[in-house]
């Protein structure tokens, strides 16, 4: 939907100001709100910087703290303030029986948040899991966007019996629960790979769960656009157009699909940050990424066996989801409000 | 409202029976590895795997394997798992289910008197700091990975502050029945429920909160205060009556999917040996006939949970009746 001159009142100044000159798009207008929408402002710097950080993570790993963050490192030591220590320690607590990995040094120089209990650097793991978990959510994210707009925006605007087919196939995926599908999907496609064709997709890809977690939302962003098409279709502007003989193919292109792309954009965000939540429980399952790579997710599962003793193991990459998540849906309100103040939402069912 | 009865029956046969096509081409018909090798689990001998082809007619066709599939589920219910050798799949799942209420349903009371408090107060007090705080813990409940905040719960309650007097009471992770000592299910599943409501209270404050505020511009509610009503009395008994409509609806639908395998990261991080940690185990092991059966199994419960909600919809909202 965009806005124009019209929509303002007659006595607001930016009304005169739109009749004079060229009025700007709608894409220049949504910009401009979100632009003074602070909150919106504030949470793309932190995404930037989440990203910048990430996209530093070979940097930091080679010449910062020295160290591979994907060798396991079990006999290793380091040395802080001039004493050495290993990078695992013998137990303490109960028979004395293995190892704690250290808890965190606070020096970026080296184990900033100590190291997992193969003797790796946290920090730098997690840079690089940061990597994997947006690459995947946000790949992710356009895959899904991509179908449910060519399936929505065919079934809406073709109607009949193409409509009524995607729409019950739509139905089905609907009622499929998100994690058992993501579940079952995964666990045939992980221990063997994909091949079919020309695609051949090892079972260690990334491509595996970034394809899977694309699909599963399909139904949840492709129903609604469905909808907007159906009521764009009946909208006066289309049936001008159907009546003054303008083929459909380009009352698809000119009239429907760029006031359906207001409302993909808006979901862009929301599905960035649902995907990397996704992303994080199917790798903390052990379908996700897979070792070597690592994500958050399964840093996170990584810090599972030490939770009690090495907290941070655990802690550390939950709230740098948390803080991207957040950042993502604070953004996605500024967005929607920004370009689609109408519309309700609804995020994070799954 | 018979003729819509009969007509999202038909609906729901429809998609329970299009979930089977999809979960049998799943397992038997993706491209890749042999169906046999995988149902019969890691390092499977030859006899086992002969026996696996003869058991699911692997050798016929594929609509036959399928019609072999869903007797084997659903008629003599006689799927075994290879992994767990001759265990019974299916009353495994159903012994696995009071488990899974347990969780959902407690969760599912916190998070219905959780998400109106937070969404009446807010749009009570909108623009207020009140309204803002509450709607920035919101999103940060909807913007938490759940097994990652049951983790930081067990941290806390287990671990921490275990011997402080706050969570002295809290038992090792782990599930207590209902019959066998009432009280010691509810210290079990406290922790869990709350951990599982979080989300939900966040995500139905900000629902509610909305719908709220948009009821209160609609002219029954301009009616109602030219009356001479008091505010609490506008909100409470008529914006939020109407309100309630949009919250049955997400309710019905999360409430399904959660006892359909949303609740399976909250079981796992419990220890709760609930339809989702079956999932979750038989995930680890690779048994595939286990997978199968909850996989079927939780989807229908989600498509019949659907289907009731719609009746509710429409016994609550006689709109919904006239359309159909």
């Amino acid at each position: 939907m965009s806005l124009t001159s019209e929509d303002l009142p007659s006595d607001f100044p930016a009304a005169v100001a739109l009749k004079k000159r060229p009025a700007a798009g709608p894409w220049v207008t949504a910009w401009r709100k979100l632009r003074r929408d602070r909150a919106a402002m504030a949470a793309l710097g932190v995404l930037v910087l989440v990203l910048l950080l990430c996209l530093l993570a070979t940097a930091y790993a080679r010449h910062v703290a020295h160290t591979d963050p994907f060798v396991s490192n079990i006999s290793g030591s380091f040395t802080l303030d001039g004493v050495t220590r290993p990078v695992l320690e013998p137990s303490t607590t109960g028979l004395g029986l293995g190892f704690t990995p250290i808890g965190p040094t606070w020096d970026i120089y080296g184990y900033f948040l100590g190291a997992d209990n193969q003797g790796r650097d946290v920090a730098a793991r997690i840079l690089y899991g940061g990597r994997n978990s947006l690459l995947i959510a946000g790949v992710s994210a356009l895959i899904c966007l991509v179908l449910a707009t060519m399936i929505g925006v065919v079934a809406g605007f073709m109607g009949g019996i193409i409509d009524a087919v995607l729409s019950r196939l739509l139905d089905v995926l609907w009622a499929f629960p998100i994690y058992l599908l993501a579940i079952s999907l995964s666990i045939v496609l992980i221990s063997k790979g994909f091949d079919i064709g020309p695609i051949s997709i090892t079972s260690g890809s990334l491509w595996l769960p970034i394809f899977i977690i694309g699909i599963v939302y399909v139904p949840y962003v492709a129903r609604p656009i469905r909808g907007e098409v159906l009521s764009l279709k009946s909208s006066e502007f289309v049936l001008a157009a159907i009546g003054l003989g303008v083929p459909s193919l380009r009352i698809l292109w000119k009239d429907i699909l760029p006031n359906v792309m207001t409302r993909v954009i808006v979901f862009v965000p929301i599905m960035i940050a649902l995907n990397m939540l996704t992303e994080s429980a199917l790798s903390f399952l052990s379908i996700g990424v897979q070792a070597p790579d690592a994500s958050w997710g399964t840093i996170i599962q990584d810090g599972q066996t030490m939770l009690y003793t090495r907290p941070i193991v655990a802690l550390a990459p939950g709230l740098a989801i948390v803080i991207t998540v957040l950042a993502l849906n604070v953004l996605g309100d500024g967005v929607r409000d920004a370009l689609d103040p109408k519309s309700k939402r609804r995020i994070g069912s799954a | 409202m018979v003729s819509m009865i009969v007509r999202r029956l038909a609906q729901m046969a429809f998609v329970m029976f299009g979930i089977s096509v999809v979960v049998f081409l799943i397992f038997f018909a993706t491209p890749g590895a042999d169906p046999a090798s995988r149902i019969a689990g890691r390092n499977a001998s030859p006899e086992t795997l002969e026996a696996v082809r003869r058991d699911f007619g692997l050798d016929r066709p594929v609509p036959v394997q399928y019609v072999i599939m869903m007797k084997r589920l659903f008629i003599t219910q006689d799927l075994t798992s290879f992994v767990n050798r001759g265990q019974k799949v299916v009353p495994s799942v159903m012994g696995a289910v009071p488990v899974t209420l347990s969780l959902v349903i407690g969760a599912a009371v916190l998070w219905v008197i959780g998400g109106i408090v937070v969404g009446v107060l807010a749009a009570a007090w909108r623009g207020s700091v009140l309204d803002r705080g509450l709607m920035i813990v919101g999103l940060i409940g909807v913007s938490m990975p759940v097994f990652w905040l049951g983790e930081m719960m067990n941290l806390v309650s287990q671990s921490r502050f275990h011997d402080s007097f706050l969570f002295s009471w809290v038992p090792g992770l782990g599930y207590t029945p209902l019959t066998q000592n009432p009280f010691g299910w509810f210290k079990a599943l406290v922790i869990p429920w709350m951990t599982l409501s979080v989300l939900y209270i966040g995500l139905y404050g900000r629902v509610l909160r909305a719908s709220l505020i948009e009821a209160s511009q609609e002219d029954y509610i301009r009616t109602a205060r030219s009356k001479g009503l008091s505010e609490t009395q506008l909100l409470l008994r008529h914006a939020l009556r109407t309100s309630l409509i949009t919250f049955v609806t997400l309710f019905g639908l999360d409430f399904g999917a959660l006892v359909g395998g949303g609740a399976l990261l909250t079981e796992v991080v419990f220890g709760l040996q609930g339809v989702g940690k079956l999932t979750y185990d038989a995930l680890q092991n690779l048994d595939l006939p286990m997978i199968m059966a909850t996989v079927i199994y939780a989807s229908f419960f989600v498509v019949t949970a659907n289907f009731l909600v719609d009746l509710l919809y429409a016994f609550l909202d006689p709109r919904v009746r006239q359309d159909a």
